[in-house]
């Protein structure tokens, strides 16, 4: 358990084709039961891009994501995460992991420990790093998601908007090198998304690779390298951020960003001309 | 004016009350004295067997909790048949089936009464605390899980790191109630027979009841002695509450 596999230690091997492919997804399939909720999904991520997610509630987006870090275990196709598949059977999914940041719409931080033992926990245990060094890089990522000073509060003494960048700042400890973002805002009161929202867009442009299942249009849009448009468990449309929330190709893709951009006028067809981009 | 009820029960019983009797039979002095030599060490031997009882009782609790909750079916259903079957079954039984059917049965005698005590009624309460750590177990948000695992965090670390941990907190009041129960419980010791040195409170009462007048005195001072154990204790579960508390769910 202590030694890790040095085959894998070096982080990204991208090994097959496109040089800096991050996330490369093949014909993703999943079920729960007989409910079919990812049917056939093809989608590449690669370094430093920022990838949005849009969709429907239902449309399997949250899914997608949680399948790249095998919280949820893919029925068919393959996955590959920083040169590992990480569909194999064999694969080592804690070393894959130790890689990738997660952040969940419900903070989900250890509500047992303190927000510097949040940040700590994993590095200690997980990449061997001592006291001193762990609190170190905790405190940099706290400050960094503009929250030192709270090293020693209970998550549960902090409002929803600053548990999630304490749940930022956790993830960001572990150095990943791919950030996957479920939905981070959702769980949260309006005044408060902003702030979430101003971290994010600084991570992004500090070149991390992220994939951002959201429902933040705005967010989309300005910080998005790529937006993909997910319905009924497919990838509608995929293209430049711009594009796909300013221009849409697809119906679908335009029904629902009227519906999420302007809810009260359900009959105004022809929103193509580029919707405001509302809060 | 809705008092008035009860001030008339107090009355009455007040009344009804031979006080006499009642200072010399159950509140005698000359007994309560006659015992005090006796009774520390009684103290002294019931919180040995409690305690030796619950060491017992959670770690085979905690292995059976572990065990309801695999993924491996003959573990389930081998915690399951345990539970059930010690759960089932009053503890004196099983504290009479270690004083003599274990003997006979395997041809060990266990000359410890604090082994007895604390294999006979561990064995026991394992079977409740099992259930009680699942419980706890269980009711540990499974975002929590997700988070750790997403970490890196393996199976092992984030069940010892973060689910455990927080399960503690959360059965930390049932815990409480096991613990006096099993206190309680060590009454049941005596009939295996005990030498004096080896009585524990409720031994040293019975004895007292007949040898004496006022003999009944004992099951006063027996009671509050059981009461100098428990209060605390529950004193001490409220203030571990408290000050793991800082971690409640939103």
């Amino acid at each position: 358990m202590t030694v890790s596999p040095e085959a894998h230690a070096g982080g990204v091997t991208t090994r097959t084709g496109g040089e800096d492919v991050v996330v490369r997804i093949d014909a993703l399939h999943k079920s729960f039961g007989e409910k079919q909720v990812l049917r056939g999904i093809d989608l590449e991520v690669r370094s430093g891009e920022v990838v949005c997610v849009i969709g429907p509630s239902g449309s399997g987006k949250s899914t997608l994501l949680r399948c790249v870090n095998l919280l949820e275990e893919p029925t068919g196709g393959s996955i590959e995460v920083l040169g590992t598949e990480v569909t194999d059977p064999d694969v080592d999914i804690d070393h894959v992991r130790t890689h990738v940041g997660m952040v969940f719409q419900q903070f989900n931080l250890f509500t047992h420990r303190t927000v510097l033992d949040n940040c700590t926990m994993a590095q200690r245990t997980v990449l061997r790093r001592s006291r001193a060094e762990a609190e170190r890089v905790a405190r940099e990522n706290l400050a960094r998601v503009g929250l030192a000073g709270t090293e020693s509060l209970m998550p549960a003494q902090l409002s929803g908007g600053m548990q999630q960048r304490v749940a930022i700042a956790r993830a960001l400890s572990m150095d990943p090198q791919l950030m996957l973002f479920d939905e981070p805002t959702s769980a949260l009161d309006p005044e408060l998304v902003g702030d979430v929202l101003g971290v994010m867009r600084d991570l992004a442009e500090g070149g991390m690779t992220m994939i951002v299942v959201t429902h933040e249009m705005a967010f989309a849009r300005e910080v998005g390298d790529r937006v993909v448009f997910m319905d009924g468990g497919v990838v509608v449309e995929d293209g430049p951020a711009d594009e796909v929330i300013g221009a849409p190709r697809e119906e679908r893709t335009r029904e629902f960003l009227q519906r999420v951009l302007d809810p009260t006028h359900r009959h105004d067809d022809q929103g193509a001309g580029g919707p405001g981009t509302s809060g | 004016m809705q008092y008035a009820a009860l001030v008339a029960a107090v009355v009455v019983v007040a009344v009804a009350t031979d006080w006499t009797r009642v200072g010399t039979q159950l509140f005698n002095p000359a007994v309560a004295a006659d015992m005090a030599a006796s009774l520390p060490v009684a103290l002294k031997n019931t919180v040995v067997y409690t305690l030796a009882a619950f060491a017992i009782g959670l770690s085979l609790g905690t292995v059976l909790a572990l065990m309801r909750l695999s993924s491996v079916g003959p573990y389930r259903w081998i915690a399951t048949l345990y539970i059930e079957f010690f759960r089932g079954i009053p503890a004196l039984l099983v504290v009479i089936a270690f004083g003599y059917a274990v003997p006979i049965a395997l041809g060990v005698r266990i000359e410890s009464v604090i082994a007895k005590a604390g294999l006979a009624l561990g064995m026991v309460s394992a079977a409740y605390i099992a259930e009680t750590l699942r419980a706890g177990i269980q009711a540990v948000p499974k975002g929590q899980v997700e988070a750790a695992r997403s970490l890196g965090m393996s199976p092992t670390r984030t069940l010892v790191q973060v689910v455990i941990p927080q399960a503690f907190r959360i059965v930390l009041p049932p815990m409480t109630n096991e613990l006096i129960l099993l206190t309680k419980d060590t009454s049941l010791i005596s009939v295996v027979g005990l030498l004096p040195t080896q009585f524990d409170l409720t031994k040293v009462g019975r004895d007292m009841l007949n040898s004496a007048t006022g003999g009944l005195t004992a099951l006063f001072v027996v009671g509050a002695c059981y009461l100098v154990i428990t209060i605390p204790l529950g004193l001490v579960a409220r203030w571990l509450e408290r000050r793991t508390g800082g971690g409640s769910r939103p």
